[in-house]
């Protein structure tokens, strides 16, 4: 379990990773010698927008199952707050842009500074706090294990 | 001498410039370069000449640390020159004049040691002009450092004049009132007492200062002014001192300084003469000596200039930044409920930022690049407090009459940010700029100090890319990802029954015909043809076919290509088949019974036989796409077109499209999108496909070859223009600006490819850009702000080309400055695109109600921070006073509007055309210019070539002055309506419209027949006129005041009620009770 929790932080920190990159992108100078390279460019715009596609599924089902795990394990403390992360997600996904696929970033919007900023704090705002939960849980792995 | 002059086509210098003649002769101006033309830039072709005539201007380059001008005058004469202009006759009335004089003496060393060849080449000109008063000594003095001087629009300013027109005023201490507002810092930083050296100082600093700051030429005069300001006493000397140790050249500042520092009068620059005495005495009095306005208003502008790029003097600016008159009168306060006539006379022309007149000569046009506020603020704080949005509105590609051409093997650029060199860099000495961006200080490579315009060694701030805010660079295989490619075009139709039914083709076919050969494009260019019902069916048009082949494919879940080869031919090569194809093309489907429309597969076909090039797919599309990929539904409930509620259906009900668009994107090819339907076609959906791939969307509504002929003009008119515009492939467009600045929203057709690159699969001439930007960073350490677009593109020639625009605008601090310089048109614009978006992915109510807010704001921001007084009423300033009224007719338009009924589709493509139509075409629709035609007069007409054009006035889009004795036109952008009333003038319409009366008029009449009259000619040149200045041409309808058309031409009538549930005066009272 607490690996599971682990690999989501993980996976997350990768998806902040990812949008900082597609934000300081071009801004760094270093960059600016890929303005050439328009194929390449893109080519590494749409894997970035993809990578991110691809963590938010696991990172929601990880989620939920976790949240299932508690159910069943009567956990009623843990799961209430992590019900508000829930609805948030399911939420986030009904309200996704118009799409085919599976996804919730659209490559034609991202780079609009607004949703740019939101997504990165976003980011990071869960990357805190599936932290906290995962001391938590592991404080709470403890405890029992100590006290049986 | 001045091979820019030609490009320019700006009217001979010679006379400006005695010194000039010594010169080897320049190859006398060249044919102008027209991009058009794609002409061979003079550059190239001068150069081996002018490297054979080196030697022969190495005369020249000896001298040249100093005289970085090719100016011959030898610095003895400069000597000369000064003492003799320095008494002018006008001195005697000065009473500073002594002082002046005394410090003469000093100066003059310096000035035959510097800057000489620049300066004293214009006191002498000064002098000798002077009697005559005209404004040409700004043209002297800039001549010699400038070869390029020659903008046809520069005002004759003097600069001189202007710079001790400042100091007068500040010496006596009389601030003309207007000015106070704006001036404040003004005063604080000269104290009475200090006046009378002031003067002095202020005047030679500005006159040295502008060459430095430069290095090109013209911008460097008026900066002088500000830090004379702002320092206002001897502080800054020491500063320019050291800079001028640190290896200051002539160019630079320094020796500027040095002169300050000597005492500074005004005479010894060497203007001696005009203008001190001039000016001051008109300085005093700008307001009451109208005789002496010119002066007057020219020197107060200048003074207000903002140094370039020095950052030692940005501080000073805030406070030197005088205001203009011009800025005066944009700031008076005007009150909305009270005053009524608030349309100017001619249509309104985009403020001028407020710069140096050198830096606003050399400064983007407008047209092509413009911004929101045209005083940036210092920070986000003061733009929030501003409550008007920052951006930027482009038309990169438009097209050009004259634009300098430019090859090279090395395209000299910022090391650090990529900057391509333009005229608002720094040069610090010969060998070295600072870039006006990111401030970083580069190398001047050894090519770039050969100016193959002057042919002269030395002069790196002559070369064309400093003195032009626009060119255009030939680049090298560098900036090429693989060799560029043949123009491709590959037109993709539907011949669907519906299609038929329309009757498009044959009028499609008989264009293209006449304009195979106008295709943009070389020997290489391809062209292809496809056509789609419920099949898919393609052309063989392989050189040597007796006929051209037609090939179906049916099976349109799995799309391929039946031949990789023979589908996309050489035009050349295959003329003659395609010509049969197109011949055949419309009796081929004339049976067509298919219902049935594949779009989506037709695209893909498309995008697969395209591919390997990349292109231009052009799109015709009657019907909704009924199978196939792609596939949409009706989603338009016909019953709710003029709710008032939300309107749904705004964005794409699919992402097949927008995918595709993209996979198209990446592969360099664009789609444009003719929609010729008469029925619900979800354009919201269908237009995605343009969207993405940078392409233009064309919109038809009920369509018909008989019955609709206004729309079957419109569309043949469009497509003429569409095949034969310019066009460039492959291209990307970067947007840099100012450190401390950064984009935040792009509007337009493209693809985001990063924060400040788009890529555009195709570029055309007729669409703009908007893009919304924000300051991250305080700009308080610079006092320019500059912005520059760089498109990279493949032309339809085969050659790889980057056009550069740069824009450089004030940084200001007070809020009252940013009012003064807001651009209205723009602003609209900007928001209308916001509340675009808005409404896409919030809701229609939303946005409108952002937009009524944005006026709100704005108004209680003004009342509350600028404007003092405690009036009641909705006050604002003079420069935002059509803010009201042009929000109001964004709330009326197509795609805003609720109440009335609209049709889903026609909404949405006057969405796509917000965000696409360059700003003077969408201002047009927005906000449709009303003249009155049954009245007009020469006074104040045009003189173009032969013929005579009127110049009627503005009229309020209101019914009151739409009367029943007149004829008046409404020019909204794409369609004219000219409006006859009931009672008009039977001289008119017998003269203009060649029928006896009113009665015998038709119903339908569009064109205006070319009667021999006078009224007709001046009719007919105003209209032709009008038509010139666009990209597309307008259809005209004539409109009787009975006939059932009437309410077509109402609806534009803003200001009243007629449409949605405000009018005028409605809307500025809802405004007011918001505000409270």
């Amino acid at each position: 379990l607490l690996l599971l929790l682990y690999t989501n932080a993980y996976g997350l920190y990768h998806m902040i990773i990812a949008f900082d990159e597609l934000k300081t992108d071009y801004k760094n100078p270093i960059d600016q010698c890929n303005t050439l390279n328009p194929t390449v460019e893109k080519v590494k715009k749409i894997k970035r927008v993809k990578i991110a596609i691809k963590l938010v599924l696991p990172e929601y089902l990880i989620h939920f199952f976790f949240c299932v795990m508690f159910f069943c394990a009567a956990e009623w403390l843990t799961l209430s707050l992590n019900l508000p992360l829930l609805a948030y997600h399911v939420w986030r996904y009904m309200s996704r842009p118009v799409m085919s696929g599976p996804g919730l970033y659209d490559p034609t919007t991202i780079m609009n500074a607004d949703i740019l900023a939101f997504c990165q704090k976003e980011g990071w705002c869960k990357l805190a706090f599936y932290l906290l939960s995962f001391f938590y849980y592991l404080y709470g792995m403890i405890y029992v294990l100590v006290s049986s | 001498m001045h091979p820019p002059t030609g490009c320019y086509g700006a009217p001979p210098q010679q006379q400006s410039y005695p010194t000039i003649p010594a010169h080897p002769a320049p190859v006398p101006s060249k044919a102008p370069i027209t991009n058009s033309a794609h002409s061979a830039n003079y550059y190239r072709s001068n150069h081996h000449q002018q490297q054979q005539q080196q030697h022969l201007s190495q005369h020249h380059v000896a001298p040249s640390p100093y005289s970085a001008s090719p100016s011959s005058a030898p610095p003895s004469q400069t000597y000369a020159t000064l003492p003799s202009s320095a008494p002018p006759p006008s001195n005697a009335h000065y009473s500073q004049q002594p002082l002046q004089q005394q410090h003469h003496p000093p100066y003059a060393p310096p000035g035959s040691y510097y800057g000489p060849q620049s300066y004293h080449a214009p006191p002498a000109q000064q002098s000798q002009q002077q009697p005559s008063l005209v404004p040409a000594p700004a043209v002297g003095p800039g001549a010699p450092v400038y070869p390029i001087v020659s903008y046809p629009s520069a005002p004759g300013s003097s600069q001189f004049g202007t710079l001790s027109s400042s100091q007068s005023a500040a010496a006596h201490g009389v601030m003309p009132t207007q000015m106070g507002a704006p001036l404040h810092q003004y005063g604080t930083t000269r104290p009475a007492s200090t006046a009378a050296v002031q003067p002095g100082y202020g005047v030679a600093p500005p006159s040295h200062l502008a060459p430095t700051v430069n290095g090109q030429g013209g911008t460097g005069m008026c900066g002088g002014d500000t830090s004379s300001s702002s320092t206002g006493s001897a502080s800054p000397v020491p500063n320019s001192y050291d800079n001028l140790e640190g290896g200051s050249y002539p160019d630079s500042m320094p020796p500027s300084n040095h002169m300050t520092n000597q005492a500074a009068p005004y005479g010894n620059y060497g203007y001696p003469g005009m203008p001190p005495a001039y000016h001051q005495g008109p300085a005093a009095v700008t307001d009451s000596s109208p005789s002496h306005d010119p002066y007057g208003q020219s020197s107060y502008q200048q003074y207000s200039q903002p140094f370039p790029n020095m950052s030692q003097l940005s501080a000073a600016l805030g406070g030197l930044s005088g205001v203009p008159e011009l800025e005066v009168a944009a700031l008076r306060p005007v009150n909305l409920l009270q005053e009524r006539d608030l349309l100017p006379h001619r249509p309104l022309e985009a403020p001028e930022p407020n710069l140096s007149p050198d830096l606003k000569k050399v400064n983007c046009c407008p047209q092509s690049f413009r911004c929101t506020l045209t005083s940036i603020p210092q920070t986000q704080a003061l733009l929030t407090k501003a409550r008007l949005p920052l951006g930027l509105l482009l038309h990169p590609f438009r097209d050009l009459q004259q634009l300098p051409v430019i090859t090279s093997n090395t395209i000299v650029r910022c090391r650090s940010c990529r900057t391509y060199i333009n005229p608002f860099v720094t040069f610090l000495d010969q060998r070295r700029w600072k870039c006006n961006l990111c401030y970083r200080v580069n190398d001047v490579p050894d090519e770039f100090m050969y100016n193959p315009v002057t042919r002269s060694y030395g002069e790196p701030h002559k070369r064309p890319e400093v003195q032009n805010a626009t060119v255009e660079f030939i680049a090298s295989s560098d900036y090429m990802l693989r060799p560029p490619q043949p123009a491709a075009y590959l037109f993709v139709l539907d011949v669907s029954h519906n299609a038929v039914e329309a009757g498009y083709l044959k009028y499609f076919c008989e264009s293209l015909m006449d304009n195979l050969d106008k295709l943009p494009g070389d020997t290489r260019t391809r062209v292809g043809f496809l056509t789609f019902d419920n099949t898919i069916h393609f052309y063989n048009l392989q050189e040597g076919l007796s006929q051209p082949q037609m090939l179906v494919v049916s099976d349109i879940d799995d799309i391929f290509i039946p031949s990789h080869d023979s589908l996309m031919v050489n035009l050349k090569e295959s003329k003659e088949l395609v010509k049969d194809l197109l011949t055949s093309l419309p009796g081929m489907f004339s049976e067509s019974k298919e219902t049935h429309s594949a779009l989506g597969p037709a695209l893909q076909a498309a995008f697969k036989l395209m591919t390997p090039t990349g292109g231009r797919v052009t799109v015709f599309q009657t019907q909704l796409p009924t199978i196939g990929a792609g596939s949409l539904q009706s989603r338009e409930d016909p019953n709710q077109r003029s709710s008032t509620k939300g309107v749904q259906h705004l964005g794409p009900a699919t992402d097949f499209y927008k995918k595709l668009a993209l996979d198209c994107s990446g592969q360099q090819i664009g789609v444009d999108l003719f929609l010729l339907s008469s029925q619900y076609t979800d354009l919201a959906s269908l237009s995605c496909i343009s969207k993405y791939s940078a392409g233009s969307i064309f919109y038809y509504p009920s369509f018909h070859c008989t019955q609709n002929p206004t729309q079957l003009e419109k569309f043949q008119k469009d497509l003429e223009r569409y095949l034969t515009r310019k066009i460039g492939f492959e291209a990307v467009m970067r947007i840099r600006c100012t450190k401390g600045l950064s984009i935040h929203t792009f509007h337009g057709n493209f693809f985001v490819r990063s924060t400040d690159l788009l890529s555009l699969a195709n570029v055309n001439p007729d669409s703009a850009f908007a893009v919304q930007m924000s300051i991250d960073d305080s700009l308080a350490d610079s006092s320019l702000a500059c912005f520059q677009a760089a498109l990279l593109y493949t032309s339809s020639k085969g050659k790889r080309r980057i056009r550069v625009h740069t824009l450089c605008l004030p940084v200001v601090n007070q809020l009252s400055d940013v009012y003064a310089g807001a651009d209205v048109q723009a602003i609209t614009c900007l928001l209308a695109d916001m509340a675009i978006d808005r409404s896409i992915t919030s809701s229609l109510s939303d946005a409108r109600d952002a937009l009524t807010n944005a006026v709100v704001d704005l108004m209680s921001a003004y009342k509350n921070n600028v404007c003092n007084l405690q009036q009641s009423g909705l006050v604002v300033a003079a420069s935002m006073r059509l803010f009201p009224v042009y929000i109001l007719s964004l709330l009326k338009q197509k795609a805003l509007r609720t109440g009335t009924s609209t049709r889903l589709d026609e909404r949405v493509f006057a969405m796509c055309e917000f965000k696409t139509q360059p700003l003077q075409q969408l201002m047009r629709m927005v906000h449709p210019d009303l003249y009155r035609l049954d009245d007009m007069s020469d006074q104040g007409a045009l003189h173009l070539n032969d013929t005579v054009v009127p110049q009627p006035h503005l009229l309020h889009l209101s019914a009151d002055r739409v009367t029943r004795d007149g004829a008046f036109l409404l020019d909204c952008g794409n369609v004219f309506y000219l409006w006859i009333g009931k009672s008009c003038d039977h001289l008119f319409i017998q003269d203009v419209l060649g029928f006896p009366d009113y009665a015998s008029i038709p119903a339908t009449m569009t064109h205006i027949p070319e009667l021999e009259t006078l009224l007709s000619e001046r009719v007919r040149a105003f209209l032709d006129w009008l038509q010139d200045k666009r990209a597309f041409s307008s259809t005209l309808t004539v409109m009787k005041d009975n006939s059932s058309a009437k309410a077509s031409f109402f609806q534009y009538l803003v200001e009243d009620r007629s449409e949605g549930p405000f009018s005028y005066n409605e809307f500025l009272q809802h405004i007011q009770q918001q505000m409270s």
